[in-house]
């Protein structure tokens, strides 16, 4: 086992940090072997002319992604951003600092696309693309996860986590690929999911959801799996399938459907709702993983998509699957229109499972006993990829205030966390990105030192006892670090695990 | 890839300690394993051990830790049949470090 990780202290003022230079040059992820780089189409490890082919990924990109260019450009070093980074906060590193981590990238953009940084690269700061520098680009872009809030604190709007998905795409390419991520992809294309659970498995498991529910409530309620002719497909992280507390939330999906009456089904092919391409800027992959989710819900022919609890998952569904598989308006290939045909579009589509739970019980159609979650004082952390790259329901901030109106609707006592740590302030987790691995634990625990801030904040005012979530990174990485700092790992859970609780599916027979 | 030493085999295993190679497995290697996640195998370790290898052997995955909690329960008694008890055995978490002790490959995604 690894040395013994400290948490650092909670503060109770938070200012900018110490600086701490060099304190996380160590820390990178395992990299990728052979097999599991090649499974994905990139070269299984470093390739002799790695500083050529990286340069010319980095130049398609450029041309590409203009965004990228603007990103490159368009940083006047400002300085806006440098204390919004939670691994910066935690780390005091100042190569965490959102702007030092680009810079990174920047300086090698000036050495080889800019005039200036051709002809006298030491007056612009620009460097050439060596080993060392790869190198850092590895350790370092391995330590953002991508969660953009220093991008809203940006007067030029630079997405800061474009910059990273471009690094990893460039290290993926010249053979340099971060193992946690790309072995996930692997099983999500052999096996179906992230966790590599193979369809006997899936079924088994919920048999077992099907007993336990039976045995709690009295209720025969479903967990059906590849049910041709349902109305909804859900795809839910396979971490729902796996893992506590993940597991009471796909619970309370299933009660929420049983009890509205809808026909639901699960898929063993698209058993994952995930999608790290997006985390390791790979368009290929994204669109591939997405696709699957399409062929399933043509297979079972069903009438609606919806998204169960998972953060990066809900981003890429509502952001990208419109133009990357025709769920939503944009793709215009023949399966996409078929697709898009089958769907009914009285319905958002693709809806979240907070948008279907919240519009039943705004239609009084859940019978709801708030009393159930009276020993729980609840507080609700906002996931990165929902709370800033996406949205809920039919006016802005829709993502913020569904997930809280569902808690309200079904529990007495909600309490919120200080404004600038959510909303569109939020702090990341820490385990986000396609960091949720132990190797990177020391950096996952520092990371969330601001969350756990707010959540002390919360707890000594208000005596809060559970911290309500909608992605499953969330709840690993919170199960995990809690104990860090002295909070019981149970303190975290699914928004519907807190429907499960209230739920009245009817008297015990 | 680094490997151990157990009864004069060379046996590889990942940068994490798991080993790449299933059929490597035995329960002197397990012993081995354990010692070094600073773990003594009691009956009570073996117990859960044994379970994530038959569920392994059936469906090629480790069982959820609500199916695993269950068959405990049902073996061991309903007072056993929980998650605290399971962390009190195997601290660092029952699905990865009692996987590692089994032989069986890390459960992988957002758990």
């Amino acid at each position: 086992m690894a040395a013994k990780i400290e948490a650092p202290a909670l503060r109770e003022y938070p200012t900018v940090p110490t600086l701490a230079p060099g304190a996380m040059a160590e820390s990178k992820p395992y990299v990728a072997n052979e097999k599991m780089q090649e499974a994905l189409g990139f070269p299984g490890q470093l390739v002799d002319d790695w500083q050529e082919k990286a340069l010319g990924r980095m130049s398609e990109l450029l041309a590409n992604y203009r965004s990228l260019r603007v990103y490159m450009d368009a940083c006047v070093h400002c300085g806006a951003c440098t204390d919004k980074c939670h691994y910066f906060i935690g780390t005091q590193d100042p190569k965490n600092m959102p702007v030092a981590r680009q810079e990174l990238m920047r300086s090698v953009y000036r050495r080889y696309f800019s005039v200036a940084g051709r002809l006298m690269p030491q007056l612009v700061g620009a460097r050439d693309l060596t080993k060392e520098v790869l190198d850092e680009w590895y350790n370092y872009f391995n330590q953002c996860s991508e969660c953009r809030r220093c991008s809203v604190f940006c007067p030029y709007g630079i997405d800061t986590a474009e910059v990273t998905m471009a690094a990893k795409e460039i290290l993926d390419c010249v053979g340099y690929g971060q193992k946690y991520s790309n072995e996930i992809i692997g099983k999500v294309h052999r096996i179906g999911n992230n966790l590599g659970l193979p369809g006997p498995a899936l079924e088994d498991t919920l048999l077992g959801l099907e007993e336990d529910v039976k045995e709690d409530t009295g209720v025969d309620v479903r967990f059906p799996l590849d049910e041709a002719g349902a109305e909804v497909l859900l795809v839910t992280p396979s971490a729902d399938f796996f893992a506590e507390p993940h597991v009471d939330s796909l619970v309370g999906y299933a009660k929420v459907f049983h009890q509205a009456g809808i026909r639901w089904t699960l898929s063993s092919k698209a058993s994952e709702a995930g999608n790290f391409g997006m985390f390791i800027g790979n368009y290929d992959q994204l669109r591939k993983i997405a696709l699957r989710i399409r062929e399933a819900a043509l297979e079972l022919g069903v009438k609606r998509i919806v998204v169960g609890e998972c953060g990066h998952a809900w981003r890429v569904a509502y952001s990208f699957w419109n133009t990357l598989t025709g769920i939503g308006a944009g793709a215009d290939d023949p399966f996409a229109v078929m697709l898009q045909k089958q769907l009914d579009h009285r319905y958002k589509q693709p809806s979240h499972i907070c948008e279907v739970t919240w519009d039943l019980i705004q239609r009084g159609a859940l019978s709801l006993d708030k009393e159930a979650n009276d020993h729980r004082i609840i507080t609700f952390h906002d996931s990165c990829n929902v709370a800033r790259g996406s949205r809920m329901g039919d006016s802005a901030g829709g993502q913020f205030e569904i997930p809280r109106a569902i808690i309200r609707s079904v529990a007495n006592k909600y309490v919120d966390m200080a404004p600038d740590t959510t909303h569109e302030k939020t702090f990341c987790c820490g385990g986000g990105g396609g960091l949720l691995t132990d190797e990177l634990m020391e950096l996952r625990v520092k990371g969330a030192l601001p969350r756990m801030e707010a959540l002390q904040q919360v707890v000594d005012n208000h005596g809060v006892n559970f911290m309500a979530t909608i992605c499953a990174i969330c709840k690993a990485q919170f199960t995990k670090v809690l104990p860090y700092y002295g909070f019981k790992m149970g303190m975290v859970g699914g928004v519907h695990q807190l429907v499960s609780t209230a739920i009245q599916l009817g008297a015990k027979s | 890839m680094p490997n151990i030493e157990v009864n004069g085999k060379s046996i590889e295993v990942d940068e994490e300690g798991y080993l790449v190679n299933l059929s490597d497995w035995s329960e002197d290697v397990a012993n081995h394993i354990a010692q070094v996640e600073n773990l003594s195998m009691s009956e009570s370790h073996w117990e859960v051990v044994n379970f994530l290898r038959d569920y392994y052997e059936e469906f090629q995955i480790a069982p959820a830790v609500r199916v695993l909690t269950k068959a405990i329960g049902k073996k061991l008694g309903a007072d056993k049949g929980n998650s605290t008890y399971l962390y009190e055995l195997f601290p660092y978490g029952p699905a990865k470090q009692a996987c590692k002790i089994g032989g069986l490959p890390k459960p992988t995604g957002c758990v």
